[in-house]
């Protein structure tokens, strides 16, 4: 029977079947980092288990982390036992630990794929949703609680039931100054947040196919934020020239039994999707979200919508447009922007520096803006380094900052204040997500990057158009 | 972590009708640096509970004594966002056993299932239902059935029947979890893993 890239991937890890219940599926690779485990160990303590198999869970510390003076001592209490409860947790049990400080330290999503850990056709989870962004290549990737990270951890396997599939294709050339981030937020935005609950997602079209890897990392990490379980993408060339050589990828002889593996990674043809969608890239604006969650987004050049033609109830509608200072109508362009923030999972690797900094260069940053720049890893940090870019950052009066996953969450100090907008390219916009009482306009790098110098929100493509 | 065992919860019931109630929502991120699982309740709906001042906010639902019970009902698409378990924790610190939703978030429900919160998706013409009877009357008392998978608001004759995996079921109403389930059969995984063909 045709099966679906999915299908291929989750059949291959069933262990047992369960008559009127869940799978049980193998998980190949368990990432944990400091928020979400504590607990999950304190359940393997007072069951008395032993991590089943250490060798296959890494940990990283990156959501409570400083992204300042990385070297002195962590000031906040409760983070600072935080880290420390993941490092010794992590050596009791044999697990490998890139703690805060750690060369290979950096967000889980990001360092994940840099180090070979996410490999093409296994099964990746993480108490992180974003999780997902490891489906880009051709993994099965999803977020979990940490009743499920106990449950790796004891027994490599967790109970969920397969979920429904959804292809999503996107054909033809995307426009000036669009991004895979506004491809995704462009989906989510026909979507909403819930349209594909309980749907995994493959990607397909050629859009996704001319897509770098770092673009693809971009989608599918947004996938969660349309309710899917996770996305994928067919791993092809530029999959396998990626995780080539990288220090966990396999080697030798395992490279070429995986190779041959990696190629039969693809959807059947006449293989069946409980839902399909087609999309035009040329039609994707770059985007920018104007409410409270990230289905609220828009092209850059309309106006935010009337209520009446927004899905969802009005009077959470009013309540979203009221805690963001907005109403209908308005337009988006020439909105004042207080902070702009680069990084995340989403948005924190070399391709969206390297975007970034191709419209500041040569130019100042607006007076009356903070800038973070957050790394998403300490190769990332590198190579800004080793690029070039710091110069130009540096010229256009921006610094660098260490790497974590800093105001996507907020839980360390980079925190955006009450009432204060942000451009930022992380992955949420909620209420409060990124600091008490603080408006979040999400958006690619290239738009962040327009805010930064203009100090207002800008079309990016007025100053490409400039540079051109 | 094993839970107590769910039968038939008869509570009245707190009503929250907004849509996409996200995780952040259920406990901010800033409340998540604990390493052990206690005191969750205390913030669940920090930033719509209480002002910056810690003082409560006097129109939130959870600060109006006219609204308590063990149930809460939101609106559509509830939990979506993180997969902090911390939100689920939060809800079932605070004492609620049961969320009632016309539809919840993945990542969420499964949680609540992991839990011991039993997760009830009813639909959408129903969770009006019961919005505009507790608004009217907060005395009112849903009646949440698992054995017979049924959800009732008492007093009428309005009972509407719900989804739940046999498999999950049967963990509720006994207090069971995955663990004890996934550790009986580990000998077929370790057998699993070495077949694994990459
Ligand atoms: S950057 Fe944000 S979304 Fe990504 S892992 Fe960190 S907290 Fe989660």
């Amino acid at each position: 029977m045709s099966k679906t890239l999915f299908d291929k991937v989750w059949d291959a890890h069933v262990v047992r079947q369960i008559e009127g219940g869940p799978d049980v599926l193998f998980i190949d690779r368990h990432l944990i980092h400091e928020v979400t485990s504590p607990v999950a160990f304190l359940g393997l303590k007072s069951r008395g288990t032993k991590v089943l198999y250490p060798e296959r869970t890494f940990a990283t510390a990156d959501h409570n982390t400083p992204t300042i003076n990385q070297h002195l001592p962590v000031t906040d209490p409760l983070s600072a036992n935080q880290l420390a409860a993941l490092e010794s947790n992590s050596n009791e049990y044999g697990i490998s630990h890139w703690g805060l400080g750690h060369q290979k330290n950096g967000i889980v999503h990001v360092v994940g794929p840099e180090y070979g850990i996410t490999q093409p056709g296994s099964t990746i989870v993480c108490g992180d949703s974003h999780t997902s962004t490891h489906g880009a290549f051709g993994a099965i990737a999803f977020g979990i609680g940490t009743s499920e990270v106990e449950m790796v951890l004891a027994t490599q396997c967790i109970m969920q039931p397969k979920a429904k599939k959804m292809r999503i294709n996107v054909n033809g050339k995307l426009g000036l100054g669009v991004t895979p981030k506004d491809v995704a937020l462009f989906i989510i935005s026909k979507l909403t947040t819930s349209g594909a609950t309980g749907y995994f997602v493959e990607y397909a079209g050629d859009v996704f196919e001319n897509m770098t890897m770092e673009g693809r990392m971009t989608v599918c990490n947004l996938s969660i934020e349309m309710g899917a379980r996770g996305g994928m993408i067919a791993p092809d060339e530029t999959t396998i020239n990626y995780v080539k050589g990288r220090e966990f990828s396999p080697k030798g002889e395992a490279w070429e039994k995986a190779l041959a593996y990696y190629k039969t990674l693809k959807t059947d043809e006449g293989a069946v999707f409980d839902k399909e969608l087609t999309f035009d890239g040329a039609s994707i604006e770059p985007m920018i979200t104007y409410g409270t969650n990230p289905g609220m987004g828009i092209g850059i050049s309309q106006d935010i919508p009337d209520a009446e033609n927004v899905e969802g109830g009005i009077a959470t509608y009013n309540k979203s447009l009221g805690y963001m200072g907005f109403s209908e109508g308005e337009s988006m362009i020439g909105k004042k922007v207080d902070y702009v923030f680069v990084g995340s999972c989403t948005n924190g690797r070399i391709e969206d520096f390297r975007a970034f900094a191709s419209i500041v260069k040569g130019k100042r940053k607006a007076d009356g803006v903070t800038v973070w720049l957050v790394p998403g890893s300490h190769i990332v940090e590198s190579q800004i380094k080793e690029e070039g870019l710091l110069d130009i950052f540096t010229e256009a009066g921006f610094t660098l900052r260490q790497p974590g996953c800093s105001a996507c969450l907020a839980m360390n100090d980079d925190k955006i204040p009450a009432g204060k907008y942000a451009v930022s390219t992380s992955n949420r916009n909620f209420e409060g997500r990124q600091g008490p009482g603080s408006r979040t306009l999400l958006a690619s790098p290239l738009v962040a990057a327009a805010a930064a110098v203009t100090g207002v929100v800008t079309d990016p493509r007025t100053l490409i158009e400039e540079l051109v | 972590m094993a839970y107590d065992k769910f039968n038939v919860l008869r509570s009245t019931a707190v009503p929250l009708p907004i849509e996409n109630i996200d995780t952040d929502q259920l406990i901010p991120a800033r409340f998540l640096k604990a390493t052990e699982r206690v005191g969750f309740g205390d913030n669940l709906f920090r930033d719509w509970r209480y002002n910056p001042d810690n003082t409560p906010k006097k129109d939130f639902v959870l600060n109006n004594p006219v609204y308590r019970g063990k149930i809460l009902v939101g609106g559509k698409n509830f939990g979506s966002g993180s997969s902090r378990e911390h939100a689920a924790w939060a809800v079932y610190d605070y004492g609620f056993r049961c969320v009632v939703s016309s539809f919840f978030a993945d990542i969420f429900k499964n949680n609540c299932l992991n839990i011991g919160v039993l997760p009830v998706q009813v639909s959408a013409g129903f969770a009006d239902k019961i919005f505009t009877t507790i608004l009217a009357n907060p005395d009112t008392e849903l009646v949440v059935d698992l054995e017979a998978q049924t959800i009732s608001i008492s007093g009428t004759d309005e009972k509407e029947s719900f989804d739940i995996s046999p498999y999950k079921k049967h963990n509720m109403l006994n207090g069971f979890d995955d663990i004890d389930y996934l550790q009986s059969i580990k000998g077929e995984i370790e057998e699993f893993a070495t077949k694994l063909p990459f």
